[in-house]
């Protein structure tokens, strides 16, 4: 009991040192890019969120001890841990703000929701790298966010793409059922509109299983549906631990795995090797490198992991996840190195930011200097198009680690592109009066 | 001594029963009102506003909505999360059908809709007591949530199923939507908490809150003296939804500005109910100090390593903070099962006959 009271007057203390710093936190003066980092290592979704933090953190700490940071400024680098949970994901933002946050990188679509409209009053550009609004890509209607390189309309549209591959033809669709299992949030809903659309064009009939974020470590239900409705293809867009599970369910219903694809964030490691032996042939789409053979990679081995500043155990560099992360930091990095070109200041704001990701232009021959050559597909932000529609590969399981399983797939721009138009416009009609874009184009 | 109110008199019954009799209670109330409404709004910075005093003022409200019915009324109730998020779809569509009209208003009008169906959720309880009127309660929290999600009407077919708050105005002053600012959502949440506190606050020391009571502590002696037990229940479930579903407008309109179907999971109805049962079942002041302890506590406890320089990583952080505030909880509920407001009162006791205690 006494040991109670002490906790409690220690809390009690605790509280109050905290409340004080609260009130007292100014705007310090910096000399450092401050870049807050919207994490989760806790909570149900912690097996995704890890190795993305992970990947996150390492770049831009390996920048910092190799390179001394971009530009000659150090990155000042904070984790503020959401719990994949919209409140918290806003409180942590508002946490961070003040402290003259460069950009956002929320990875959750549900705090990307939020974040959407206040990124324009708050000055501060919000880099979704593949999830959040579709819509957002429409540079003229939002130009604080960025979801380069693909939106998920892009994503569901490789997808159909590739089965129609797979089944010597888009025309050959016609009359094939096509699953689509996702999570019941506003993430897994998202690509919904396209696949209906594409759909009716093609043809195919499409089934819909949606798992409920509070009960997808059971999905027996949704999979005896799969079982009795046989669809052709199954395509997933999971997050957290319901990929896993998905992945052991269809093993458990026999569902032939060479034809159960998944979105990149479907992708993980950890998420296929669930599966066992029998996940063997489980595809997913991916834009960012397979394994660890890049000399950017050495050296976060070398100045990170090696030196003990990380939380990232060797083995997982190279993963799915963690190169994901990789990147996401990759395009933070040249953004701040192309606001600090454009603007010539060393420490950027948030405006400075926008116009360096919307100047952002990663060649192939830039990849190579970062030494990061064939990680990624060269990428380009232009003011009109945000998300760059690039293009995506597929991965296939080999029962141990991903390869490789096609070429470079462009997304159906010329389908992909009208409807985010038109959903662009919908949004800013919706939440009337949605503010003109009045920021300068620098390109 | 410090609290002793000897040698105040009464001189008419109107004085004696009076809100705050004592007069250190109406200095203490006038100082906690001039802070609220004066010194916070000065001093306090934007993330002091909008993380910690606007949910904390929301989820105040929503746990004096759940003391009414739970406290006061004796009626356990675990749909708390979907009467809020009754209230939160009732007052996106009311603005969405009427965009010109006074969000407030809308606000306050969303409750109408989420006591409606309160009461409807709330007709087993003349059949049902206890913990069986909990489960019919919950299986309102799930049909509630199911209906957030699969009628997409609720949402204005919105493809990723959330509802976005628009900008809106209040005698020219943007109050909600981003561009509100945290001092215009701040006044208007602790507007509304305050009011309805108030109003609470004597409704329930009044004939319908003694009614509550004395179902509360015998339905069958409170029947037979004239207190008819439908009606009586049905109010109290009508009312606590009316309250929680103000409390979920305002948790969407001026603090979150968009919400998903999952803000509204039986995860927020059981925070609630963890309010309620630490501040103090039966007691107002107990749903702000319950309210404090659930939601200020653990935003405040973050900041603690970093501000005396220990370098901890976020997520230890987090889970420091958790198993802090877990212990706590088990600490209080053992010295004290009837919670913060008992605890004031004891306080109180002691204060009035310090320093000769017995």
């Amino acid at each position: 009991m006494r040991n109670f009271k002490q906790l409690a007057l220690g809390t009690a203390v605790a509280a109050g040192v905290g409340l004080s710093g609260i009130l007292t936190s100014a705007v310090q003066a910096q000399d450092a890019n401050y870049v807050p980092l919207l994490t989760y290592r806790t909570g149900p979704y912690a097996g995704s969120g890890i190795p993305i933090a992970n990947g996150m953190h390492d770049y831009l700490a390996m920048l910092n001890a190799r390179d001394g940071g971009i530009g000659g400024v150090k990155i000042e680098i904070e984790e503020c841990e959401t719990g994949y949970n919209a409140q918290k994901g806003v409180e942590c933002y508002e946490a961070t703000k003040g402290k003259g946050a460069v950009v956002y990188n929320p990875y959750s679509t549900g705090i990307t929701l939020q974040l959407i409209p206040k990124a324009g009053v708050d000055k501060v550009p919000v880099l979704s790298m593949g999830y959040g609004l579709s819509a957002a890509a429409v540079g003229n209607t939002f130009p604080w966010i960025f979801n380069v390189p693909d939106t998920y309309w892009d994503g569901a549209s490789v997808v159909i793409k590739y089965i129609g591959e797979q089944e010597g033809g888009l025309e050959n669709l016609k009359g094939k059922k096509i699953g689509y299992i996702f999570l019941d949030a506003g993430y897994g809903r998202e690509p919904i509109p396209l696949l209906e659309q594409l759909a009716e064009k093609y043809g195919f009939e499409l089934l819909k299983y949606p798992v409920p974020g509070a009960e997808m470590q059971n999905q027996s239900s949704q999979w005896l549906n799969v079982r009795r409705d046989r669809p052709d293809y199954m395509v997933m867009w999971g997050w957290g631990a319901m990929n896993p599970t998905a992945v052991k369910e269809a093993v458990k219903i026999r569902f032939p795995m060479d034809k159960f694809i998944g979105v990149w964030w479907s992708a993980g490691d950890d998420d296929a090797a669930a599966g066992g032996e029998g996940a063997k042939g489980y595809k997913a789409l991916n834009f960012s490198g397979v394994g660890s053979d890049f000399p950017a990679l050495d050296d976060i081995k070398k100045h990170v992991i090696d030196a003990g500043q990380s939380s990232t155990d060797a083995e997982s560099v190279g993963s799915t996840l963690y190169n994901r992360g990789v990147l996401n930091s990759v395009i933070i990095a040249e953004g701040i190195r192309t606001a600090q070109e454009l603007t010539g200041k060393k420490v950027i704001t948030g405006e400075d930011m926008r116009m360096g990701l919307e100047a952002l232009n990663l060649d192939e021959a830039r990849l190579k200097e970062l030494g990061l050559s064939g990680f990624a597909h060269p990428m380009k932000v232009t003011c009109e198009d945000h998300a760059g529609s690039h293009p995506v590969f597929v991965q296939e399981w080999d029962g141990k680690k991903w390869r490789q399983a096609s070429d470079w797939i462009e997304p159906m721009t010329d389908i992909v592109r009208p409807l985010l138009e038109a959903a662009a416009a919908e949004y800013a009609e919706k939440n009337a009066p949605w503010p003109a874009r009045t920021e300068p184009c620098p390109n | 001594m410090f609290y002793r109110e000897a040698g105040q008199f009464k001189t008419s019954y109107k004085a004696d029963q009076a809100l705050l009799p004592i007069l250190q209670d109406r200095i203490g109330l006038a100082v906690i009102l001039l802070t609220a409404f004066v010194l916070i709004p000065v001093f306090a910075n934007d993330f002091f506003l909008t993380s910690i005093m606007i949910p904390f003022l929301v989820f105040a409200l929503a746990a004096i909505g759940l003391n009414v019915l739970t406290g006061f009324c004796g009626q356990l109730s675990l749909g708390t999360g979907a009467f809020m998020g009754v209230g939160a779809y009732a007052a996106y569509k009311l603005t969405s059908i009427f965009p010109d009209a006074n969000v407030i208003l809308m606000v306050l009008l969303s409750g109408v809709f989420s006591a409606a169906i309160g009461a409807v959720f709330g007709l087993p309880s003349l059949r049902i007591k206890g913990l069986y009127l909990a489960v019919t309660t919950l299986a309102a929290q799930f049909f509630l949530e199911w209906c957030f999600i699969r009628i997409p009407w609720l949402y204005n077919y919105n493809a990723s199923g959330a509802i976005e708050i628009p900008r809106r105005e209040v005698f020219g002053v943007i109050v909600s939507g981003a561009e509100a600012t945290p001092i215009a959502r701040y006044f208007v949440v602790l507007s509304i908490t305050a009011g309805i506190a108030y109003l609470m606050a004597n409704v329930l020391r009044g004939r319908i809150g003694r009614s509550w009571m004395m179902i509360r502590d015998m339905d069958i002696a409170a029947e037979l003296m004239g207190i008819r037990p439908l009606q009586t229940k049905l109010m109290a479930f009508a009312v606590s939804s009316f309250i929680c579903g103000v409390a979920g407008a305002m948790m969407v309109f001026f603090w979150l500005n968009a919400a998903e179907p999952s803000s509204y999971s039986i995860r927020l109805s059981f925070q609630i109910l963890f309010m309620v049962i630490l501040g103090g079942l039966g007691s107002l002041a107990g749903s702000f100090l319950g309210a404090a302890f659930i939601w200020i506590l653990p935003v405040i406890l973050k900041f603690v390593p970093g501000l005396m320089g220990i370098d901890m990583a976020a997520e230890t952080v987090e889970h420091a903070t958790f198993m802090i505030v877990g212990a706590l909880i088990i600490f209080f509920l053992i010295v004290e099962p009837h919670g913060f407001a008992r605890l004031w009162q004891i306080g109180k006791q002691k204060l009035r006959v310090w320093p000769f205690p017995y």
